[in-house]
């Protein structure tokens, strides 16, 4: 395996937890390059002929197994797209673990986008980590741009953790989903923004099938002068079960929008979504401040709770 | 030592300027369990928020152990020996209960610890620990996880603002039990109690009745309770529940 530099350690342990070299399947991408593969009997990593990514496919009945795929960045002025398709056999049960982090110290901008395609075998389930981190005091942004697909075939189950929490300066997120009968999507997304950053999350979630059901949860918290946009969109074709929830923080002059979206085109297509924002509760805050907290500390346990 | 001198505080009400608390001084000598009692808007929780630093005096000073805090902030006040206990706990999403108790306790508390604590209010340590202190706890089980953050404090002063308030199936005697408790834990700490409830009056040392933003009463509980309870003008609120049941009303 490559080498890896003590800034890039620092970015593979925000973004996937790793310390060192992971057990099972990995791919490390270091600044535009492969730093590090490995292939299991089970689960097989071929780097894409057409264009930059991935091929990752994993046999049918694979269980209890992880693939890590994180990506750091640590030259200025680097931007790249990638392309990394997932195809999970039939009644496997996995974990994948992705992430990127950039740590910009130029004046240029760093941007990685990676486009995921998830095409999800009868009854498997996944669960899916994304984990977004950026440091580095340079002018330069650092930008990320995730385009996500699932395709969920019958009975199938995929849990997203999406974690973007520092650093980041520009983020579209773009999340669609298909499902057929019985599948399940479950999101669980945690945002914070700060400084001048945007964050705009798009979800569109079409349940295709009977019984398919999915709930797509955002919390997120906006502070200094950062905007964020959760767009979440289910479309309902089937006898099915939907929910979407934005649960916002804002503090300083943060600035959020929600936009609820739901389609319904099957009368027993069942779609719900809530959504608030609001600042810290003054009682909140107090009631800690009884604890001997500052106010400034206060906030901080509220937001680190919140976002936990 | 905790003393009051000359305390007022006014609210703005439609424009006007009304007196909440008109001129209280009040001395609560270390080691001394009192409960203020007195009839719904006689000015018992603003009293008690005003020791806290929540509300600030329009007037008077606020000495404790002789020092000046009157214009001291919640949290100065917190880590000099003042606890409060909320009438109405507050939920937090995704802050734990033993996170809570962490924070109170000022200090790296072991999950044993903790459970210590949630067992002293008559809850299963087990079930609670790890729970998030949001909307999934009712009402009565936020309030005992309120009363055991504050037990984690070990302060000098425990303010409770009607603790009895939103207990549900939880034996009242437990709660007895819990300030007797603490007196003998925490040795020459004094506990400072908002209460209508004559079983919590009738552990007191001294009884404070509040009325009109005024002292109306004070004095040893065997002085002052015969005269609350036995007279036509007495409070109504304090005769409620003499079996010891919880009032509701209240909650």
């Amino acid at each position: 395996m490559m080498k890896l530099d003590e800034i890039q350690k620092r970015l593979l342990r925000e973004v996937a937890d790793l310390h060192e070299v992971p057990e099972g399947a990995y791919n490390i991408r270091s600044n535009g390059a492969s730093a590090g593969r490995q292939s299991t009997a089970n689960i097989e990593i071929v780097p894409k002929t057409d264009v930059s990514g991935l091929e990752i496919r994993i046999k049918p009945g694979t269980k209890r197994e992880s693939v890590h795929i994180p990506v750091v960045m640590t030259e200025s002025g680097l931007t790249e797209v990638v392309y990394n398709d997932f195809y999970i056999g039939d009644g496997s049960d996995v974990t994948i673990i992705a992430g990127c982090g950039i740590d910009n110290c130029g004046n240029q901008d760093s941007q990685h986008d990676g486009i995921h395609r998830f095409f999800v075998g009868k009854n498997a389930r996944i669960r899916y980590v994304e984990k977004h981190y950026g440091s580095g005091d340079g002018k330069g942004k650092r930008i990320l741009n995730p385009v996500t697909e699932v395709y969920q075939e019958e009975g199938s189950s995929v849990e997203m953790e999406m974690v973007q929490i520092k650093g980041v300066d520009d983020t579209t997120r773009t999340t669609k989903a298909e499902l057929a009968a019985n599948a399940k999507l479950v999101v669980r997304e945690r945002l914070m923004t700060h400084g001048q950053q945007n964050a705009i999350s798009i979800y569109e979630v079409s349940l295709n099938g009977e019984g398919a059901s999915a709930d797509v949860v955002s919390r997120s918290v906006a502070r200094d002068d950062s905007y964020q946009k959760f767009d979440a969109k289910l479309v309902g074709n089937a006898a099915c079960n939907g929910h979407t929830e934005c649960d916002s923080i804002i503090m300083d002059h943060g600035r959020i929008l929600a936009v609820p979206g739901l389609e319904a085109n099957n009368v027993d297509a069942a779609l719900v979504h809530e959504a608030a924002i609001g600042k810290i509760a003054g009682d909140q805050i107090i009631k800690l401040m009884t604890l001997g907290l500052t106010e400034q500390e206060a906030e901080e346990q509220i937001v680190n709770g919140f976002l936990k | 030592m905790l003393e009051l001198k000359n305390i007022s505080f006014n609210v703005d009400q439609e424009g006007q300027d009304k007196e909440i608390i008109r001129n209280i001084s009040l001395t609560l000598p270390d080691g001394q369990l009192t409960v203020i009692t007195g009839p719904n808007g006689g000015g018992k929780s603003t009293l008690a928020r005003l020791i806290a630093g929540i509300e600030k005096p329009a007037s008077g000073q606020i000495l404790w152990n002789g020092q000046d805090i009157t214009g001291w902030s919640v949290t100065d006040r917190a880590k000099a020996g003042i606890a409060f206990a909320f009438q109405q706990p507050v939920r937090f999403k995704g802050i734990q209960v033993i996170d809570l108790i962490r924070l109170a306790a000022g200090k790296t508390v072991t999950v044993a610890d903790a459970c210590q604590y949630l067992s002293r209010v008559g809850l299963c340590a087990r079930d609670y620990i790890d729970r998030e202190v949001n909307a999934s706890l009712s009402g009565g089980e936020l309030k005992r996880i309120e009363i055991a953050t504050v037990l984690a404090r070990s302060a000098a002063l425990t303010i409770f603002d009607e603790p009895e308030a939103g207990i549900d199936l939880w034996s009242f005697q437990n709660l007895i039990e819990v300030f007797e408790d603490m007196r003998a834990r925490i040795a020459g700490s004094s506990i400072l109690i908002i209460s209508h409830q004559e079983r919590i009056l009738n552990i007191a040392d001294e009884v404070v009745v509040l009325k009109d933003g005024q002292v109306a009463a004070q004095g040893p509980k065997d002085e002052i309770l015969p005269e609350l309870i036995g007279t036509s003008s007495a409070i109504p609120e304090c005769r409620i529940n003499m079996e010891g049941g919880v009032n509701h009303d209240e909650a």
